[in-house]
């Protein structure tokens, strides 16, 4: 199976989630203590980076099977926009506020933009349609 | 409804003359019969969080949280290896009647179980730092996200990937095999931490 040379985006999609889920972590292990946002903030940052730098790297990729990726990752992303959802009710039912609440709602936004990227991406890399770069066959 | 698809080996190609064509279910890839119960399930966690009383939020949490480690433990280690040993029309026939459900159990239980528990959690001030077993609560929160990790990055990706290709109409046996693998691996891995799991969660209950 010849490979399609493409970019490690699922090494860097768990990266960025792994990023997102010590953020949270750090936050829901200081309740209800007083948090210095500061390391949430840089892990969210940095987490938001390797999103964008994902979708950067993919989108230089010639010939890569964006009808394929779209057709999956809308659908994808709309189960994960309600998860997230869901969520952040929890965190406004629990009545969350102020920074930590800003840093984990911009969190789920990287979540459930992430995840989609990545079934788009794992769906699209094995596309063999016409127009479709020969590759994973 | 069976479908003839062609599996297209070359390697059987060039030896057998044209792909075998083997007979699949036809199947859905979110199965859309199933989507009514998943909406009733989101409606009682939404209800269950509202009312937050203990009995709903336990209940939801316990039967979601029983639902994700057993599913988790049996495709790992039972039908995992099974499925590994299946010929290829067995497994394809297995996948598309498996896999469909798994697209909209695993979202659903692993949803529910988290977002109960944190309710829980809340209502019973064990979330709270001054609680004496908080090392444990910690560990459970790592446990999880390593966890979600690799459901969300891995496994989830994989599975979707799988149905996608078995729809087609000459899906590559190698690819359904690399990703079945993937799916299977990444389930046994999961499945390893969620004796982490039922080891910090029966802790916590015991106090």
């Amino acid at each position: 199976m010849n490979e399609r040379r493409l970019p490690p985006v699922t090494q860097v999609g768990m990266t960025s989630l792994a990023l997102i889920v010590a953020g949270g972590i750090y936050l829901a292990a200081h309740i209800p203590n007083h948090v210095p946002l500061g390391p949430a903030i840089a892990l969210l940052g940095a987490s938001a980076l390797l999103l964008v730098g994902n979708i950067a790297a993919l989108a230089r990729v010639q010939g890569f099977p964006w009808g394929r990726f779209f057709e999956i990752a809308r659908w994808a992303l709309l189960a994960y926009l309600i998860i997230a959802g869901m969520i952040e009710y929890a965190f406004l039912r629990d009545h969350l506020s102020g920074g930590p609440l800003v840093v984990l709602t911009l969190s789920l936004v990287v979540f459930a933009v992430h995840v989609p990227v990545l079934i788009g991406f794992t769906v699209a890399r094995y596309d063999t349609s016409v127009g479709a770069l020969p590759g994973a066959v | 409804v069976v479908a003839e698809i062609a599996i297209s080996d070359p390697a059987v190609a060039v030896r057998d003359g044209p792909p075998a064509a083997i007979g699949r279910p036809d199947f859905q890839i979110v199965p859309r019969a199933g989507l009514p119960i998943v909406v009733v399930v989101l409606g009682l966690l939404i209800a269950g969080i509202a009312i937050n009383e203990l009995w709903p939020l336990e209940f939801l949490h316990v039967v979601g949280g029983a639902a994700w480690t057993i599913i988790d433990l049996f495709l790992g280690f039972v039908l995992g290896p099974i499925i590994g040993r299946l010929s290829i029309p067995a497994r394809v026939e297995l996948t598309t009647r498996l896999m469909p459900k798994m697209v909209l159990i695993m979202p659903t239980a692993v949803t529910v179980t988290l977002a109960a528990g944190w309710q829980l959690a809340n209502r019973l001030g064990t979330v709270q730092s001054s609680y004496h077993l908080h090392g444990w609560v910690v560990a459970s929160y790592i446990v999880v996200g390593v966890m979600a990790v690799i459901a969300l990055g891995l496994l989830e990706p994989a599975n979707i990937a799988v149905l996608v290709e078995l729809k087609k109409p000459q899906p590559n046996p190698r690819v359904i095999e690399r990703l079945m693998k993937r799916f299977i691996y990444t389930a046994g891995a999961t499945g390893l931490m969620q004796i982490a799991t039922l080891v910090i969660m029966t802790k916590l209950a015991s106090g």
